[in-house]
């Protein structure tokens, strides 16, 4: 593997500016960004399964605009497995208590359909920070 | 208040009216319930339109038929009716927001700020939070001493547990006169229940690096040692995959980010052992020996890992430090109280509505993290008691739930912060079998240097065991307290020193279920088995033979529409009978064949 170029205090900065307009997902390609939450309590619940489900339905619809990502505990662990999906200029949705049948109608209505999967959300938005 | 406006009228709006006052009546609420026809709403292709007052909920194209279940639901029920409820065209969403959550909403987020958003294991989401900002102006225009004094002047206090000033303690290293010093990042989380190091560990691994890097420039150490228990195996592989990023990105290692300061990270795997979170013990285990215990001072301060000065701190005094650096010390003491600032994380668990991770600031009432975050207890049982600080902690009762949680209450009312695990227990729970599994797990866990914590946690074991079998003697509560003192005046570490909170807190609080155990044979939670025995009423038998199928050992004999009988012989009282009896279909009105009857002897 190439050595990767040591970085300066001002790469930092340009790397974080880069770095944020990729998470947000607004100026990258994707059309969606699915974060499933895997931490160990995740994991326990069946974040794998879902994590396989919800790959297995992006091969089968042939999405290649979808960002998968992975996350750590997102805090409620007796409503995990969580994931959540966020659209394009879209507030983004958390899901819990899925099921990997849930995950791909989410994929399916949600990510696919443009409609929150109303009936398997927990929230919608993020969480504020102090 | 029922729209007449034209609007409304022409799609039936009197009728709803008529509907509604004759539903009011049924149910008879003509007295509470006032209902007037207003002039337009301005919203006449939502109609017939309903606005119930005070809380001004809005009902839109409401039917007839609607009108009794609506009646039934929210007037006499008090329960909004979502489904008939007017959503804003702009909102068509009704998914709940993240601040309208109660578990989420009464959270401030330091240290676990990045959870669920970002990717552990791409150190470039990290960045792209603001990750690495603080340990850039640490390391560019910060000198160690500013560093520290920002540390101090925030009032970050340890958050393993015993809370000492981290940067009384960086001071402390910092004056060392040696050639080398070193870190410690102490992941040997061990209490029962408690996960927050685990979970920063996997979800933000790069936060903790980065607080070492800082941690190193204050103290002038080179080298720094992640400690991660054995059975953290993904905070281990993150934590590495961390480290790898962040030596490739220049960000560990050589000339960090070009400013010619020097500081590495090696990870250190624990075998498991509850003491070696103590940090002594820490240092012998990194040093490839057993991990005991050693007398202090020298404090590691001083004299620590191979001899030379070293810092420990804890993985959320760590991730907890870049924010300080980042936001200014001033910010982070404006939250919390007098004397504990910032925040803490708590992991709430036990007979709780919302089990998780909870971060809140210092002082935040027990009441309001049970109650208002945790959402209560299930199925609507009575609030007992929280235990918390793990088993170096203590019992908080139901009656102190006004308690703000910082070193100083908590500690003062018998317990302590702990890593702060928060166990939350109803009226199910027995407190004497309570103390009787945390001295179990110490007496596993004592590593048996000082005969004081070996034997006494041995024994208190011991005659905490045989109370709850129904053979405690007069005076055991009185020896329990005389070993208790003994064992903290006399063992060495923490472990010994804080062994008896268990035990002394739950016969500070709970003196009355010791002496029911003692004297009457008698456990009022219904838990320790040798003082219960189940037994079927006769005139409420239905003899449906659901407890009879349910029992694992053949105990309950009887045959379809007979009352059964349970042999006490075979019965090992794991209340499976107990659950299935449920002939009354409705919950609320449930009503049990089957008893708890204390054994008389």
């Amino acid at each position: 593997m190439a050595e990767k170029k040591k970085l300066r205090i001002q790469d930092l900065v340009k790397m974080r500016e880069k770095a944020r307009s990729l998470s947000t997902i607004r100026e990258s390609q994707g059309r969606a960004k699915v974060t499933v939450h895997m931490g160990t309590c995740g994991i326990a619940a069946g974040a794998r399964e879902i994590m396989d489900a919800l790959l297995d339905e992006m091969k089968q619809k042939k999405a290649k605009d979808v960002v998968v990502t992975t996350s750590g505990c997102a805090g409620l662990c007796n409503r995990e497995p969580m994931a959540t999906v966020e659209l394009k200029d879209q507030p983004p949705v958390k899901y819990f208590d899925l099921t990997p049948e849930k995950m791909r109608k989410i994929f399916v209505k949600h990510v696919l359909g443009g409609q929150p999967a109303t009936e398997y959300a927990l929230a919608v938005g993020s969480e504020t920070l102090y | 208040m029922v729209c007449a406006g034209t609007g409304c009228v022409s799609c039936g709006s009197f009728k709803i009216k008529e509907a509604l006052e004759k539903e009011v009546r049924k149910q008879n609420l003509q007295d509470e319930v006032l209902i007037i026809a207003t002039g337009c709403n301005g919203f006449c292709e939502r109609g017939p339109i309903l606005l119930v007052q005070p809380e001004g909920v809005f009902y839109q194209q409401l039917k007839v038929e609607d009108i009794p279940f609506l009646v039934e639901e929210h007037l006499l029920k008090g329960r909004p009716v979502k489904k008939f409820m007017y959503i804003p065209p702009k909102e068509k969403n009704p998914i709940p927001k993240m601040k309208d959550i109660e578990f989420f909403k009464h959270q401030r987020l330091i240290v676990l700020r990045n959870r669920g958003r970002i990717d552990p294991e791409k150190i470039e989401e990290y960045i792209g939070f603001d990750g690495y900002e603080a340990m850039a102006k640490a390391l560019a225009e910060m000198t160690p001493e500013q560093i520290i004094a920002e540390i101090s002047a925030s009032g970050l206090r340890g958050r393993g547990g015993a809370g000492f000033p981290t940067g009384k303690k960086w001071e402390a290293c910092r004056k060392e006169k040696a050639t080398s010093k070193y870190l410690i990042c102490n992941g040997d989380e061990g209490d029962p229940g408690a996960f927050m190091d685990r979970s920063i560990l996997e979800a933000d691994p790069q936060a903790i690096l980065e607080g070492m890097v800082i941690g190193a420039k204050a103290i002038g150490a080179e080298k720094g040692f992640i400690y991660i228990r054995n059975e953290y195996p993904l905070a281990r592989q993150r934590v590495d995959i961390a480290i790898r990023q962040a030596r490739e990105y220049g960000l560990l290692g050589k000339n960090i980010l070009g400013t010619g300061f020097d500081f590495d990270v090696e990870i250190v795997q624990g075998a498991g052992a509850f003491v070696s979170g103590e940090e002594t013990a820490l240092i012998a285990s990194v040093e490839g020996r057993i991990g005991t215990p050693r007398q202090r001072p020298p404090y590691p301060a001083q004299k620590g890992l191979w001899g030379k000065p070293t810092v420990i701190n804890n993985v959320e005094t760590w991730a907890t430090v870049p924010n300080i650096i980042r936001r200014g010390a001033h910010w982070f003491a404006g939250l919390g109280t007098k004397t504990s600032k910032g925040t803490k994380i708590f992991s709430l668990v036990g007979k709780i509505n919302n089990t998780g991770l909870v971060e809140v600031p210092m002082g935040t009432t027990i009441q309001d993290i049970v109650f208002r975050i945790g959402g209560g207890i299930p199925q609507n049982r009575k609030f007992k008691a929280v235990q918390i600080g793990g088993p170096s902690g203590g019992c908080i009762p139901a009656k102190l739930m006004d308690l703000p949680v910082d070193y100083e209450s908590l500690t003062e009312a018998g317990a302590m912060m702990g890593s702060g695990g928060l166990i939350v227990m109803d009226d199910k729970t027995c407190m004497v079998d309570l103390a009787k599994y945390f001295l179990n797990f110490l007496r596993d866990e004592s590593c048996g240097k000082c005969v004081s914590c070996r034997e006494g946690t041995q024994r208190m074991w011991e005659i905490v065991k045989r109370i709850t079998e129904g053979k405690g003697r007069k005076g055991d509560m009185e020896l329990l307290e005389e070993l208790a003192i003994a064992c903290k005046d006399a063992s060495m570490c923490g472990l010994g020193q804080t062994a008896a909170n268990p035990v002394l807190s739950t016969l500070r609080y709970f003196r009355k279920e010791f002496e029911a155990h003692i004297f009457e044979k008698r456990c009022p939670a219904g838990v320790c088995v040798n003082l219960i025995r189940y037994h079927v009423l006769p005139e409420k038998c239905t003899g449906c033979l659901a407890c009879k199928r349910g029992c694992p050992t053949d105990a309950i004999r009887g045959v379809l529409k007979g009352v059964h009988i349970i042999d006490q012989t075979k019965c090992i009282k794991c209340g499976a009978c107990l659950e299935a009896c449920r002939f009354e279909a409705v919950e609320t009105q449930r009503d049990e064949a089957i008893v708890i009857v204390e054994e008389t002897r």
